[in-house]
């Protein structure tokens, strides 16, 4: 217990609630209106995704573009044990990460063997099965999707949700299942030849990160009362990736800044809607080539440090 | 005693018949170098040894605790056996510090699971407490230890050599192949290299497989010698009989020297 309980974690517990309180506090006398509530919901979904798609393609350089097929799964999943089924919001977010983690399996088996490009082009494809699927599911709702789902996620619902993601993740990295990871994107044959099982740890965090995608995607079900199949596409896997990449491959605090950061961007620039798809690509051009380590560098592990 | 046994070991890459016919019995505790001009089939020997190639025919049996026979060799259980590798071509984890290149070594021993590490039972830190003692230790006596928040690839190509051979140590190995340790190295790092892999193999009580160029190593070092040349077996013995083999200067210096000289 000692370990866990040293000054560092403290400041960090106490910093944690205390936003938390500063939140609700702020929400309960009104400074924050349900608009920027929404928005505070939309950049708490996109930290979780990042996160989860860092631990994927980051971590263990897999390169994924189909994260948010694992949303989506994990939103229709959600929607439906609530919306169709009358379940309670713990029900659905349980549904949502068991699907998703299911489909991450899937997935994560017969890719096995893919790298790189290849890779990217299979998750591409499975991206759009399910949204295919998705526009054909008639219990589901079709192309019309799927409505009335309930308001379940409040701040609270949010916030847990996004503090569980960032530890369980981190806490995963900074063992020797995330060295493993780590090993296996810097060199698969010389991690092999350490004894560790890639093919294991490939699935597995394939599964992890589709987990977390699902759960996301059962807050988001939960609060836009409205999903659909399209909203889940090529682009939205694409928004994650690039708030990812932004934050630096393999860094979980540059995904927090960053998907912060780029959903502020995009805020800023609602005023003027012709620009803002220019503005943003050109804000991201120019990042990527001044800032090319990204915002928070690679690989800010340090196990030893704690241990 | 006997510890590895090949026989009739076979591999061929399509037409290309880079192992043929090796028959070799290792002893334990010997230090064996296998040497051989480029292309010989030394490092798909290798490659063959620690299940990353499965041969064409033949049969390869390690002595361990248990024999582990040629069906059951792959390369992610040979740590777990206790044989440990190092690489021709340096492959280090570059973007990892030196210290994690080590703990990954240590891979095959951790034992403490994936739901103790998220929910950080004190499993997780016993483990991680003693593998990093371990890993410490291991880079004192490489003389690491002040670089080892280093990312890998900033090291001399030395120093990555010996980061190589600590990462393999790691796993607690009872053999050790080594593809070509002093490639690279100057005189001095090679006459340390060739110390330090002799204290490693008395110290953890090893038996050490070299590949290696550098004849000075080779023979100051090997107990015995194997001699490659197109991937056939031509020569074999003390390091004073090969020295004057006369296949072996044949093979080095080509046909037309040797008939030359005489």
């Amino acid at each position: 217990m000692k370990e866990i309980i040293n000054r560092n974690n403290l400041a960090r517990a106490v910093m944690v609630i205390s936003f938390y309180f500063a939140v609700m506090l702020l929400m309960n006398t009104g400074i924050i209106d349900s608009y920027i509530f929404l928005n505070i919901v939309s950049i708490g979904i996109n930290i979780i995704l990042a996160v989860s798609l860092n631990l994927i393609t980051g971590f263990t350089g897999q390169f994924s573009l189909g994260h948010a097929a694992f949303m989506s799964i994990g939103a229709y999943a959600s929607g439906i044990l609530t919306a169709k089924l009358g379940m309670p919001f713990i029900v659905g977010i349980l549904g949502a990460a068991l699907t998703a983690a299911l489909a991450g399996l899937l997935i994560g088996i017969p890719t096995l063997r893919l790298k790189g490009d290849y890779l990217a082009i299979a998750t591409l494809g499975f991206g759009e099965i399910v949204r295919i699927i998705g526009l054909n599911w008639k219990y589901g709702g079709g192309a019309m999707g799927l409505n009335d789902i309930p308001r379940f996620t409040t701040w609270t619902w949010l916030f847990g949700i996004i503090v569980l993601t960032l530890v369980v993740i981190s806490n995963f990295i900074t063992s020797y299942n995330g060295r493993a990871v780590i090993s296996i994107r810097e060199d698969e044959i010389a991690s092999t030849s350490m004894g560790v099982n890639t093919s294991y740890y490939k699935v597995l965090v394939f599964s992890l990160g589709a987990l977390f995608a699902g759960v996301a995607g059962s807050l988001y079900a939960n609060y836009f009362y409205f999903i659909k199949p399209d909203s889940f596409g090529f682009m939205k896997s694409i928004d994650i990736l690039v708030i990812v990449v932004m934050g630096g491959l393999g860094s979980i605090r540059g995904s927090v800044i960053s998907a912060i950061a780029l959903s502020l961007v995009s805020l800023s620039l609602q005023g003027i809607p012709e620009l803002r798809m220019v503005i943003y690509a050109v804000i991201l051009f120019v990042m990527m080539v001044y800032k090319p380590q990204r915002l928070m560098g690679k690989l800010k592990i340090m196990v030893r440090k704690e241990a | 005693m006997e510890l590895l046994n090949v026989s009739k070991l076979s591999k061929d890459f399509g037409g290309v018949k880079a192992v043929q016919d090796i028959d070799i019995t290792i002893q334990e505790n010997e230090i064996t170098g296998i040497i051989g001009p480029n292309g010989a089939g030394k490092t798909t020997f290798f490659n063959l040894l620690t299940g990353l190639y499965a041969p064409s025919s033949g049969e390869i049996t390690y002595h361990l605790r248990k024999d582990v026979r040629t069906r059951q060799l792959k390369p992610r259980k040979m740590s777990r056996y206790g044989v440990a590798r190092t690489f021709q071509n340096i492959r280090l984890f570059k973007e990892m510090s030196v210290f994690d290149n080590v703990l990954i070594g240590n891979h095959c021993n951790m034992t403490y699971g994936v739901i103790p590490s998220v929910l950080r039972l004190p499993s997780y830190f016993s483990g991680e407490r003693e593998a990093s003692e371990k890993v410490t230790e291991l880079l004192r006596i490489f003389n690491l230890l002040d670089k080892k928040e280093e990312k890998a690839r900033n090291l001399s190509y030395g120093d990555q050599r010996k980061v190589e051979i600590a990462r393999a140590l790691a796993a607690n190995p009872r053999v050790l192949l080594l593809d070509e340790p002093a490639a690279g190295m100057n005189p001095n790092e090679t006459n340390e290299l060739t110390r330090l892999i002799r204290w490693v193999k008395d110290e953890f009580k090893l038996t050490v497989i070299l590949i290696e160029h550098d004849m000075s190593l080779v023979m100051k070092l090997c107990d015995k010698i194997f001699v490659f040349d197109y991937g056939h077996l031509i020569a074999e013995g003390s390091p004073e009989s090969i020295q004057n083999n006369e296949r072996v200067i044949k093979a080095y210096l080509g046909g037309d020297y040797v008939a030359q000289a005489e």
